[in-house]
């Protein structure tokens, strides 16, 4: 640990106990080891992909960068602020995003819950006019601003929710799962607005997701955690060759036929009928496949399914424990 | 200055919420009078047999019933006031969000919840209180100052009914199911607030005792003030106490709360 990033954590833990009921007046105390000797720091402007599947201990670590939880242990700064000291005077300069939540007020129009911040925030009325002008044009937000929350889809409730957390120009941004269940034009359209603030308003982003696209398209770092340690940090690239991950091209062909002769390291893993599923390393094209197999068999139709980030992780983890 | 602003948008946002709601009121405006119509009939008839009791007369005792109508949703006596929506944002976890804000969890949902209740006592109090007063025969009083003083003992009413109701919210932080709390302090609120009976009527220890919890701010404390059978001031210096206390106990609960949220329990 350098000293100096603008979110900082050394060793941070999380332990949480649960209690389990086992019977009758009987509760059996488990500790829950969410976050373990977790460190990174991210320095100002940068924009940072948190990964990791489900459980791993992401939105546990976004809480801590909040205040919200206490870390067990370790040490934990955001702008040089302990979070869960002065939760309160944090809250000023970052902005938070939970994709599953909304802290907009439900039965009333988008607009009533920015006036909210307004005066939450103690923003001055200027900067809030600007700000909300800015955020309306580039989420397009033109057309909802006075239609009740409650009647948004997933995917223009989440774009409400980012202007909320925008409207007090916090310094950083945390995200936890904004494209959880967003359709592909959604995705594309949140995607496009926090590469734009990251590169011209210079906000810190972090964001958790387990969706690899997400980070394919902003990210140049990504952190992957599991069981709440931290499993790598560097570029996406390399986590590819650090998990030897793969991706899959689906084949339909004329008819049924045995397995596609296909060029080593590339391999079928799969047939169905006439449908064939060949696994090759994602750092590499797909196209050279693809043109040999068009022309060596008749070709009706073909996909390319990206790695899955848990079959990755899986396979990194695997790596560790045997090395 | 800054942190007055935002309160009142809060509790304006808290108003128009229930304002954008308005087949559910019409149907609340309903109930209320239907529910008027059955209990003036019921204590027409206990009073003709009892004229006198609790030293009311008849006509006192109609005007208790309509505002009793008027104030059961204004104070969130039946139920349907902001607890509902706090028990579900703590089983949920969603309060969480709420703490990360620079905005006081109390003060959040006091706000909130003045806000539904003064839309309340206008979207649904006044048209069956209007009703019972040119239906039946009532007792009312002809001097303003009764009348400001009336409405300020709801006043203090709707922030007695809020520190009783934030307290059973927040028992939803320790307590798995928060549903056979609030099902409890609903019962118990409808009878020592006076819904089903005025609480003068109540004979004996009984009587001294629900005389002097608070849920005799709600009903009881704003009609004796109306009907002119009570010192304002001294109603007033009743309510101010017990709002003073029931809002420091929630004070203290909730940062108990906080401090579970934050260690994450
Ligand atoms: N308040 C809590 N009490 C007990 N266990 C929790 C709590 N919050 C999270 N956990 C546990 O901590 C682990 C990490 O959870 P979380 O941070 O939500 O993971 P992720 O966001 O990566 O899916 C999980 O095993 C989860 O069950
Ligand atoms: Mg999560």
């Amino acid at each position: 640990m350098t000293g100096g990033g603008f979110i900082e954590l050394d060793r941070v833990e999380k332990v949480f106990d649960v209690r389990k009921k086992t019977g009758f007046l009987r509760w059996e105390r488990r500790q829950v080891r969410a976050v373990d000797s977790l460190s990174f720091s991210v320095a100002r402007g940068e924009m940072v992909g948190y990964i990791g599947p489900n459980g791993a201990g992401k939105s546990t670590t976004i809480k801590m960068l909040t205040g919200i939880l206490t870390p067990s242990g370790g040490r934990l700064r955001v702008a040089g602020i302990d979070p869960s000291r002065e939760r309160t005077r944090l809250a000023h300069r970052i902005g938070v995003v939970f994709g599953q939540r909304t802290t907009l007020w439900w039965d009333l129009p988008l607009i009533d819950s920015y006036k909210l911040m307004h005066r939450m925030y103690r923003i001055p009325d200027a900067r809030y006019r600007s700000n909300l002008e800015q955020c309306v044009e580039l989420l397009q937000l033109d057309a909802l601003l006075d239609v009740p929350v409650r009647q948004l889809s997933l995917g223009q409730r989440m774009r409400g929710d980012i202007a909320a957390a925008l409207l007090h120009d916090p310094e950083v941004l945390y995200l936890d799962e904004p494209t959880i269940g967003l359709d592909v034009i959604s995705k594309a359209r949140v995607r496009e607005f926090l590469r734009e603030l990251n590169t011209e308003r210079g906000t810190t982003v972090l964001l958790t997701t387990h969706d690899l696209q997400d980070i394919e398209q902003l990210c140049s770092r990504v952190m992957v955690i599991d069981h709440g340690r931290l499993m790598y940090d560097g570029p996406l690239a390399g986590l590819h060759e650090a998990g030897e991950s793969e991706r899959t091209l689906v084949v339909d062909l004329e008819r049924e036929l045995p397995p596609i002769d296909a060029p080593a390291p590339a391999r079928v893993v799969r047939v169905e009928g006439p449908r064939q599923w060949l696994a090759f390393p994602a750092a590499q094209s797909a196209a050279p496949l693809v043109a040999r197999i068009a022309a060596e068999y008749p070709l009706v139709d073909l996909s390319v399914r990206e790695p899955d980030i848990e079959a990755v992780i899986a396979r990194m983890y695997a790596d560790r424990a045997t090395a | 200055m800054g942190t007055g602003r935002l309160y009142v948008a809060v509790a304006v946002g808290g108003f128009r919420r229930y304002a954008t709601y308005r087949v559910a009121t019409v149907a609340g405006v309903f109930t209320n009078t239907v529910f008027g119509l059955i209990l003036v009939y019921t204590y027409l008839a206990l009073w003709e047999e009892r004229p006198q009791l609790g030293g009311y007369d008849q006509a006192q005792a109609v005007t208790y019933v309509w505002l009793g109508q008027a104030l059961l949703s204004t104070l969130a006596i039946g139920g349907g006031g902001f607890e509902d929506e706090l028990i579900e944002r703590i089983r949920t976890g969603d309060v969480a969000i709420d703490l990360y804000r620079p905005a006081d969890l109390q003060l959040w949902w006091l706000a909130s919840d003045l806000g539904r209740a003064l839309f309340q006592l206008l979207g649904r109090g006044v048209v069956p209180f209007a009703f019972g007063a040119l239906v039946f025969d009532v007792a009312l009083p002809s001097d303003p100052v009764t009348w400001a003083g009336f409405l300020l003992a709801v006043l203090f009413g709707m922030v007695v009914g809020f520190g009783i109701r934030y307290l059973v919210a927040l028992s939803a932080f320790w307590l798995m199911d928060g549903t056979g709390v609030v099902q409890m302090a609903w019962l118990l609120g409808f009878f020592c607030s006076g819904m089903l009976l005025p609480l003068n009527v109540f004979p004996g220890l009984l009587g001294e005792i629900v005389r002097v919890l608070p849920w005799s701010s709600l009903l009881q404390a704003p009609a004796d003030v109306l009907l002119g059978r009570a010192d304002p001031l001294g109603t007033f210096a009743f309510q101010g106490v017990w709002a003073v206390a029931l809002l420091a106990a929630g004070r203290l609960v909730q940062s108990a709360a906080t401090r579970r949220v934050v260690q994450g329990g």
